[in-house]
């Protein structure tokens, strides 16, 4: 992607402002560009901040409230920081039949954290989530967005490790 | 739209196509359970309480959501429908703690009775209840998060109905929860109209919670003491150890021109009533100088006495009178009469606050406008003022006419005030333009040099087919002149002009004024008057208020009686100024000026008192007495006992065993607190039947109807409490021949905002701490 020029009274990297300009333009209302412009902020930030609420209110002329309407309606925004990954594990039904617990279970000991936590390191996060669509492979996992499948506790300290040496190594998302 | 016909119940109804059926059934009498569906906003469809069933349609279906159709039959109930009712009251009861018994709504609760008519009071959840703390998010809202039952007619009533939309819904499902915009505040207008509409105990009032119970009080139907809208309260009141004391206000039953609406002042600012700090016995100054409460007979005595004694020494022309802006219109007439034949003086003035005499004179046979067409008009020119802070009944009425009846309003106005938002169209101007707006609009094309919008602006108003003109006090004299000449260019237009207080526009009708009387007949063409009033009517026109400041510091203004007035505070006047006058203050507090007395009546206020008041559209309104102040005195008694004092003729003053004057015989007066006793011992004390007493405010009301037909409504609508439209126009009424050049413009807008009401508004805690809450986050925001 192009480089763009600063915007000045903006949080938001120059490129995610670029695309937040022309977001607000796509839709009949502006409204729409809501959940879009969320989801990117979060992916940029790392949470949707009072920052990034009051922001993208202004952008789209609604009142903060009306966005955190919205962004309490979705567990998939979040409002605290999470870790640098944050694993997701499904125990929807067909990751439960195949031990969807058991994983969501094995990553809180070995992370030391509960459901929704945070290692002290910033490295994880923890959260259980419902149906990631990925059912004809449970139990299933998704850091960040990537997917982990078919899951045992072995092959899920696997998948950590792998994370944690990324993070060791300075690597990105 | 055409009718339809359907059956409901077996009866065959019919109804405009279109017409929701929950309202088709409600117009013929067929209650249908409804808690999310409100009339007049938008449709939720979040309870399932108003569910029927219609043939022919497989499942139950929303009362609330279906519009009535030819040949539809309906059933409202069944056990079918009270099974699918109670399992949704279940639903509802499942986090609910059902603590009707201390919960604030109870006995006028939604969900009581229908928990009460569907029987789910047994519940087979099992779960432990989520308790929340209950949250106090304003001075004037609390929130009880377990009680509420997620219809969102409160984020509903404040987003459409109040356009501040200060309330949402965060989380889903069973988590959903009602929030407040500042996430534990809320930052608003304070207008109660959420917690009134709360079918539940959910959103309760800093005013009244756990108060009393409904059926505690008794209900009174008045009018609002504060803005000049005139918006009927009903007030529940109940027994004090002073008197009758006021804990609510509200509009429930939607009998006045403002539907439900109330703002905060309406609803919450009757607590000065209340305050401990009122007067409640007469102060006299003692030689040092100092207050001292007396009987009520020795004050009036020596008032009466010593204002006697300056009258037939140095003349009527040296007592002046100011009125008040809130008294009835009865206690204003018998003031200027008081003043023009007891005292000999048209030495009277009030705090003016629209040109109202302009008006009249402008007007000339175009009706001015009553509030309830603003609930009909298809176009509005709003120019200047700002109704959301000074007539925030009137923005109401715009902000539902634009929602619900594609209202076309139109805005002028120097600053960005918030009703641009449903304009229309909105025209910018400077603060000095308001008249070459309207020598712009009446065809001058240069009179507004660079302001690109104003020709699209004019455009659209002359194409409007009707169209209703209201202005604020930036209009006066020849303006006011200028824009109904505008005006009467357009097809057909009403006019209406916005003055600040409750009896604003009554004490301007009533004459208090020293160059005009009642109705605006000019002192100098009192043939009528003088012959109801008899000779001693004083010909000359007197000073108004700032002269009669000018002749107190020329030592020339002997005495002054104020009422229901703060003069001192109002115009910033030094009260060295009136050193050398006696003055007579009649108030409910020791206000600015009230201090500088040398006898202070402590005085009724309007929820305390019988009469008629005008609001600024000129409709006019009974006001019927609610509450009682042990001590307080209406200002209509106080007038006539000091005439009394005076050695006047009580007779002559109130006519008030005139042969035929129909008079109300008591039944406005209100006899909680031994008052019917008090009149009837003066009565026996001066040797007078107890018929009719001269305290009964009806009692005058003939002759101010004989003398100002444009007052002359039938009086059987007044008693029953519907407003009427006083009649304009030169056959009827309001005649003024002066033209409104020649006088001099003394009008001094107030400048009120939604949480303030002049010096009464001072006294209102809950307008204080709403000020004081927003006093931080306002310097933050500088
Ligand atoms: S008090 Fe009025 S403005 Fe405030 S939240 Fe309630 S409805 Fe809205
Ligand atoms: S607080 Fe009252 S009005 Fe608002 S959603 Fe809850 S029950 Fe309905
Ligand atoms: S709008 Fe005016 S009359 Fe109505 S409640 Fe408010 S202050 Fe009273
Ligand atoms: S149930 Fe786990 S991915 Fe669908
Ligand atoms: S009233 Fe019809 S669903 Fe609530």
């Amino acid at each position: 992607m192009s480089t763009q020029p600063a915007q000045p009274g903006t949080i938001f990297s120059p490129t995610l402002a670029a695309r937040f300009d022309r977001l607000v333009t796509l839709y009949p209302v502006k409204r729409s560009a809501l959940v879009p412009m969320l989801l990117y902020a979060q992916d940029e930030i790392g949470y949707v901040s009072d920052a990034v609420i009051a922001e993208v209110a202004a952008r789209i002329g609604i009142t903060e409230l009306d966005v955190r309407n919205v962004v309490s309606y979705y567990s998939l925004l979040r409002t605290k920081p999470a870790g640098k990954y944050h694993v997701q594990v499904c125990t929807n039904i067909s990751c439960m039949l195949r031990g969807g617990n058991e994983i969501l279970d094995h990553c809180k000991k070995k992370l030391g954290i509960p459901n929704k936590g945070v290692t002290p390191d910033g490295v994880f996060s923890l959260e259980e989530v419902e149906c990631i669509g990925a059912c004809s492979w449970g139990p299933a996992a998704q850091v960040n967005y990537a997917f982990h499948e078919n899951l045992t506790p072995e092959s899920m300290d696997q998948v950590l490790a792998d994370y944690r040496a990324k993070a060791q190594n300075g690597g990105g998302k | 739209m055409a009718d339809v016909t359907f059956t409901v119940d077996g009866k065959k109804l019919t109804a405009p196509a279109g017409t929701l059926l929950i309202e088709a059934c409600r117009a013929h009498g067929i209650e249908i359970p409804a808690f999310c569906y409100y009339p007049g906003l938008s449709l939720q469809a979040a309870c399932r309480m108003c569910v029927v069933r219609i043939e022919k349609v497989p499942k139950l279906q929303t009362a609330c959501t279906t519009p009535v159709a030819e040949g539809m039959v309906v059933t409202t109930e069944s056990p079918e429908i009270a099974q699918a009712r109670k399992a949704t009251i279940e639903l509802l009861l499942g986090n609910h703690p059902l603590d009707c018994p201390v919960c604030d709504a109870g006995g006028e609760c939604e969900l009581q009775d229908m928990t009460f008519k569907y029987g789910a009071h047994e519940s087979k959840f099992a779960d432990i209840k989520n308790h929340r703390d209950e949250q106090q998010w304003s001075p004037v809202v609390f929130f009880d998060r377990p009680r509420c039952i997620l219809c969102y007619r409160c984020v509903r009533v404040c987003g459409e109905g109040m356009d501040v939309w200060a309330l949402g819904i965060q989380n889903r499902g069973s988590g959903s929860v009602i929030a407040p915009n500042q996430q534990d505040h809320l930052d608003c207008e304070e207008c109660g109209m959420c917690i009134d509409i709360c079918p539940v105990g959910a959103l309760t009032s800093g005013a009244y919670r756990y108060k009393t119970r409904p059926w505690e009080m008794s209900h009174v139907g008045t009018v609002c003491t504060h803005c000049a809208d005139g918006c009927k309260t009903t007030l529940g009141v109940r027994r004090a150890s002073d008197g009758m004391e006021i804990v609510r206000g509200d509009n429930r039953d939607k009998s006045g021109i403002n539907g439900d609406f109330l703002c905060i002042k309406g609803r919450y600012a009757f607590d000065f009533a209340n305050r401990d700090d009122r007067l409640t016995k007469p102060l006299l100054r003692q030689p040092n100088g100092e207050f001292k409460p007396v009987p009520w007979d020795e004050a009036i005595e020596f008032a009466g006495k010593r204002l006697r004694e300056i009258r037939d020494s140095r003349g009527g022309s040296s007592i002046g009178v100011i009125g008040s802006n809130r008294t009835t219109n009865e206690e204003a007439y018998l003031l200027q009469k008081f003043a023009r034949t007891v005292l000999g003086t048209n030495n009277i003035d009030h705090h003016r606050t629209a040109d109202y005499p302009a008006f009249a004179a402008a007007l000339a046979g175009i009706s001015d406008a009553s509030l309830r067409d603003f609930a009909s008009a298809k176009a509005v020119l709003l120019l200047g003022n700002d109704p959301t802070e000074q007539h925030p009944g009137l923005a109401w009425q715009l902000r539902t006419g634009v929602r619900l009846r594609g209202l076309h309003l139109y805005v002028a106005n120097h600053q960005n005030i918030k009703l641009r938002r449903q304009a229309a169209a909105f025209l910018q101007i400077r603060e000095g333009d308001y008249a070459p707006l309207i020598a712009y609009l009446a065809g001058n094309d240069s009179a507004l040099d660079g302001n690109g919008e104003a020709k699209a602006f004019r455009e659209a108003i002359r194409a409007e087919e009707s169209l209703l003109i209201v202005f604020g006090a930036e209009f006066r004299g020849r303006d006011i002149e200028a824009l109904v000449q505008f005006g009467s260019s357009l097809p057909s237009v009403k006019f209406a002009c916005l003055g600040d207080y409750a009896n604003s526009r009554g004490a301007a009708d009533m004459g208090l004024y020293p160059d005009l009387l009642p109705g605006y007949i000019p002192i100098t063409a009192s043939a009528q008057f003088a012959q109801e009033y008899g000779p001693s009517l004083p010909s000359q026109p007197g000073l108004d208020l700032l002269q009669m400041f000018d002749a107190a510091r020329r030592g020339e203004l002997a005495a002054l009686y104020i009422v229901g007035s703060n003069p001192v505070a109002r115009y910033n006047l030094d009260p060295a100024a009136l050193r050398n006058t006696f003055i007579i203050a009649q108030d409910l507090f020791l206000t600015e000026t009230a201090r500088l007395a040398d006898v202070v009546f402590p005085a009724a206020n309007l929820y305390e008192k019988s009469g008629t008041v005008t609001n600024t559209f000129g409709d006019l309104q009974l006001v019927r007495k609610a509450a009682d102040r042990a001590g307080a005195r209406t200002d209509f008694e106080l007038i006539v006992r000091l005439a009394a004092a005076m050695g006047a003729n009580v007779k002559q003053l109130v006519p008030f065993e005139h042969r035929g004057v129909r008079a109300d015989m008591g039944q406005a007066r209100g006899a909680q607190s031994g008052e019917a006793d008090r009149h009837g011992v003066w009565l026996a004390a001066h040797h007078l039947e107890p018929k009719l007493s001269p305290f009964d405010p009806f009692a005058i009301l003939d002759e101010m109807q004989r003398l100002i037909p444009a007052y002359n409504v039938p009086r059987l609508d007044l008693l029953v409490g519907n407003d009427q439209h006083s009649r304009s126009g030169p056959a009827s009424g309001l005649v003024q021949i002066q033209t409104a050049a020649a006088r001099r413009d003394l009008v001094l807008p107030s400048s009120d905002t939604l949480f303030t009401s002049g010096t009464l508004g001072r006294y209102s805690s809950t307008l204080s701490s709403v000020l004081e809450s927003r006093e931080p986050a306002e310097t933050a925001a500088d």
